[in-house]
């Protein structure tokens, strides 16, 4: 259990995590997007390096570097790198309106209090709050790549979903590294993929709108009249 | 130390296979290398069912996971050997290049690496690794053709594969702090042998939640509706071979992670019963896909709504539970990977031959083409579940465990293997029958594989030789209800 400041310091980097979920959903230009994300990613690399100083587990330390290299540094980057080259429209287009998003994720960050809250008494204060606050990042993420068309926004949102994983890692005492090294890892491998499909993507289509995309399905004209 | 060897054995093939592989720049020898690496890795598996290594921090042998093993590497030969000469056709078509064919080598044995590592791993967080990276390398298989719709296909699969693989990683973290609080910190935590000896304990609680996000996530890439969307698509568009793994062994693998989270909750008496949850999730993915295969024109497309079906089926049996519905889940699980990479051999040199996967375009196989329609015809007989064949015995199986426990059960399980099956037989009839459609080059390729694959699934129709029948029946009973 961790008290008085300690305990503070955990809360606020956890719920500010939790706000920029928020932020991606409400940006309406990719480059506030990545910026969002990236912020983001330093918030989470500082609570994992916060957990590694309080939990006194220095491998942690490991997790936060990793996550501040490649998801606050690397990735913004080269995300923007690729918006610039291919010419993807600058503006994003929403599924449902920004209001609408906003009051389904308020709606999830209660869902997730209902759910984990009742049932984590015996685990600790930390882990508590964090496994809380994870869940919510996780759902907005979903929530981020089910109302964006973009598939930029929908890499920023699976990502930030993963910025929830480490954040729920991390709160949890003596999580072994193979989980926080191998949720670091899949990051790399997933953006290494997700570069080839854009490259790929590129060579056949204008756009990365998948909207757009989708309507080359197979045999979609004859399967839904 | 030294009686782990043989496992660690079983790993480093596959490994050093893909290693190897990615220099070798000649199609015909790495095919063989190929088919060479599958060959020794079943002679290991099979070696592995006598001599038992005691279960270590890293990997460990049981009956439940043995048995996958050795069928995941069985049908991981028989495919390499498929694969073979479908490549080597693909090449003179000039459908694939020679870097794309380098890399679809070393990535199929990397799959394979992988979903042994899945099976064999005495611990959850290094099972998630190895389920996640089968997903990616299939999802690099499945747009090897870089046409619009397998980019499309590929990107869909990674897109709810990664979504599915995150929340089961979050199902992950939360078992290990069930785990933690009983077992202290550290790798123990995550060990399914320490997990399955102190389930008991557990808090409850935490196991419901954690179940939930596990069986969402796995069942993704088991296609278990409603988290299928993925699954015809990838079957569709990458290369065959492919298919045929996919759907005969890597649902599997995905699925076995959902079993063995089960037997946790199982192990502990203030859990819920899983049962209830993989029953509908099983029941609405065999009625969705008996409807919707009614409505596919591409081949492919359709037999992956098929295995949609089956793998419906099989969660289902085991949601029922107890060791006769747990049985007939095994066995309909090894008769399925058996028929179902079976049929896509088939339908792969079918594609060839006619130059196109549309239904409408294929017909007469049996008179163009007497030797591979016919195997075509009895697989897919099998598949339908058709009296004398496997399958027909692990339905029954699974209706009457069904009805054994809750009579009403069995009504919409009856229905929805009728629904298929209506579908299998219009098509079947379309395809195998009637006036010759399209093309019809003699086929090249040998349909040894496939006839390997029908006989066991016939012979089990018949009769099941005895030990097989204990092997599976004290299997059924580790899973409990």
């Amino acid at each position: 259990m961790l008290y008085g400041l300690d305990f503070d310091i955990t809360h606020t980097l956890g719920t500010s995590v939790l706000l920029l979920s928020f932020a991606l959903l409400y940006q309406r230009r990719l480059s506030g997007v990545l910026e969002a994300f990236a912020l983001q990613a330093i918030l989470v690399a500082a609570a994992a390096a916060w957990q590694a100083w309080t939990q006194d587990a220095p491998h942690l330390y490991i997790t936060a570097g990793i996550t501040l290299g490649f998801k606050a540094i690397l990735i913004p980057l080269a995300l923007g790198h690729i918006v610039r080259k291919l010419g993807i429209h600058r503006t994003i287009e929403t599924v449902l309106g920004v209001n609408l998003t906003l009051l389904a994720g308020v709606a999830l960050v209660a869902l997730s209090i209902l759910l984990v809250f009742p049932i984590t008494f015996a685990s600790g204060n930390v882990a508590r709050e964090n496994l809380t606050l994870a869940l919510s990042v996780i759902l907005l993420g979903l929530l981020m790549m089910i109302t964006r068309r973009n598939a930029v926004t929908q890499v920023v949102g699976f990502m930030s979903l993963e910025n929830g994983l480490v954040l729920a890692a991390v709160g949890v005492k003596g999580m072994p590294l193979v989980v926080e090294g191998s949720v670091a890892f899949s990051v790399l491998i997933a953006f290494i993929i997700f570069g080839m499909f854009f490259f790929r993507i590129r060579e056949r289509f204008d756009t990365l709108d998948l909207q757009y995309l989708e309507s080359f399905r197979g045999d979609r004209q004859v399967d839904r009249p | 130390m030294s009686d782990l060897n043989a496992v660690y054995l079983l790993l480093a093939i596959p490994l050093t296979a893909a290693v190897i592989l990615v220099a070798l720049p000649w199609h015909r020898a790495s095919s063989l290398l190929n088919v060479a690496a599958s060959l020794a890795t079943l002679g290991v598996a099979v070696s592995l069912l006598r001599e038992r290594p005691a279960a270590g921090s890293l990997v460990f042998i049981d009956d439940l996971n043995i048995t996958l093993v050795v069928l995941t590497s069985l049908v991981g030969f028989t495919t390499s050997w498929f694969s073979a000469t479908y490549i080597a056709h693909e090449v003179e078509i000039g459908r694939l290049t020679r870097t794309s064919l380098r890399f679809y080598h070393a990535m199929y044995q990397f799959l394979t690496f992988a979903m042994i590592l899945a099976l064999c791993a005495n611990n959850i967080g290094v099972m998630w690794v190895a389920i996640e990276a089968s997903t990616l390398t299939t999802v690099v298989m499945v747009s090897i053709y870089r046409t619009r719709e397998s980019i499309e296909a590929a990107w869909k699969y990674f897109i709810l594969g990664s979504v599915g693989i995150a929340m089961a990683l979050f199902g992950t973290i939360l078992i290990y702090l069930a785990g933690q609080s009983v077992i202290g910190a550290g790798t123990e935590a995550l060990a399914w042998t320490e997990l399955h000896a102190r389930a008991g304990s557990f808090d409850a609680n935490i196991l419901n939640l954690a179940f939930v996000f596990l069986l969402v996530g796995y069942g993704t890439k088991v296609g278990l509706a409603p988290l299928h969307a993925w699954l015809p698509d990838a079957h569709a568009e990458g290369p065959t071979p492919i298919s045929a793994v996919l759907s005969g062994l890597l649902l599997n693998v995905a699925l076995y992670a959902v079993l063995r989270f089960k037997m946790i909750l199982a192990g502990n008496a203030g859990a819920i019963a899983p049962g209830p949850l993989m029953l509908t999730m099983g029941l609405s993915s065999l009625l969705l896909a008996g409807v919707m295969l009614y409505r596919r024109r591409d081949i492919k497309r359709f037999f992956g709504y098929s295995s949609i079906e089956h793998m419906g089926i099989i969660a289902f049996a085991f949601g029922v539970g107890g060791p006769l519905a747990n049985f007939a889940g095994l066995l309909h699980m090894a008769l399925h990977s058996l028929t179902k990479s079976g049929i896509f051999f088939a339908v792969g040199h079918i594609a060839q031959v006619k130059g196109t996967q549309k239904i409408a375009d294929i017909g007469g196989l049996t008179k163009t083409h007497p030797l591979l329609g016919w195997g075509f015809v009895l697989s897919v007989a099998a598949i339908a579940g058709l009296p004398p064949m496997g399958l027909f015995l692990s339905e029954f199986l699974v209706v009457t465990s069904a009805m054994a426990r809750q009579p009403w059960l069995a009504v919409p399980v009856v229905v929805g293997l009728l629904v298929a099956f209506g579908a299998l037989a219009l098509r079947l009839q379309q395809l195998a029958f009637g006036e010759p459609r399209g093309a019809s080059a003699p086929i090249q390729a040998s349909l040894v594989p496939l006839y390997l694959h029908l006989v066991p699934v016939l012979v089990a129709g018949l009769w099941l030789p005895a030990p097989l029948v204990a092997w599976f029946r004290n299997v059924a009973s580790l899973l409990g209800s």
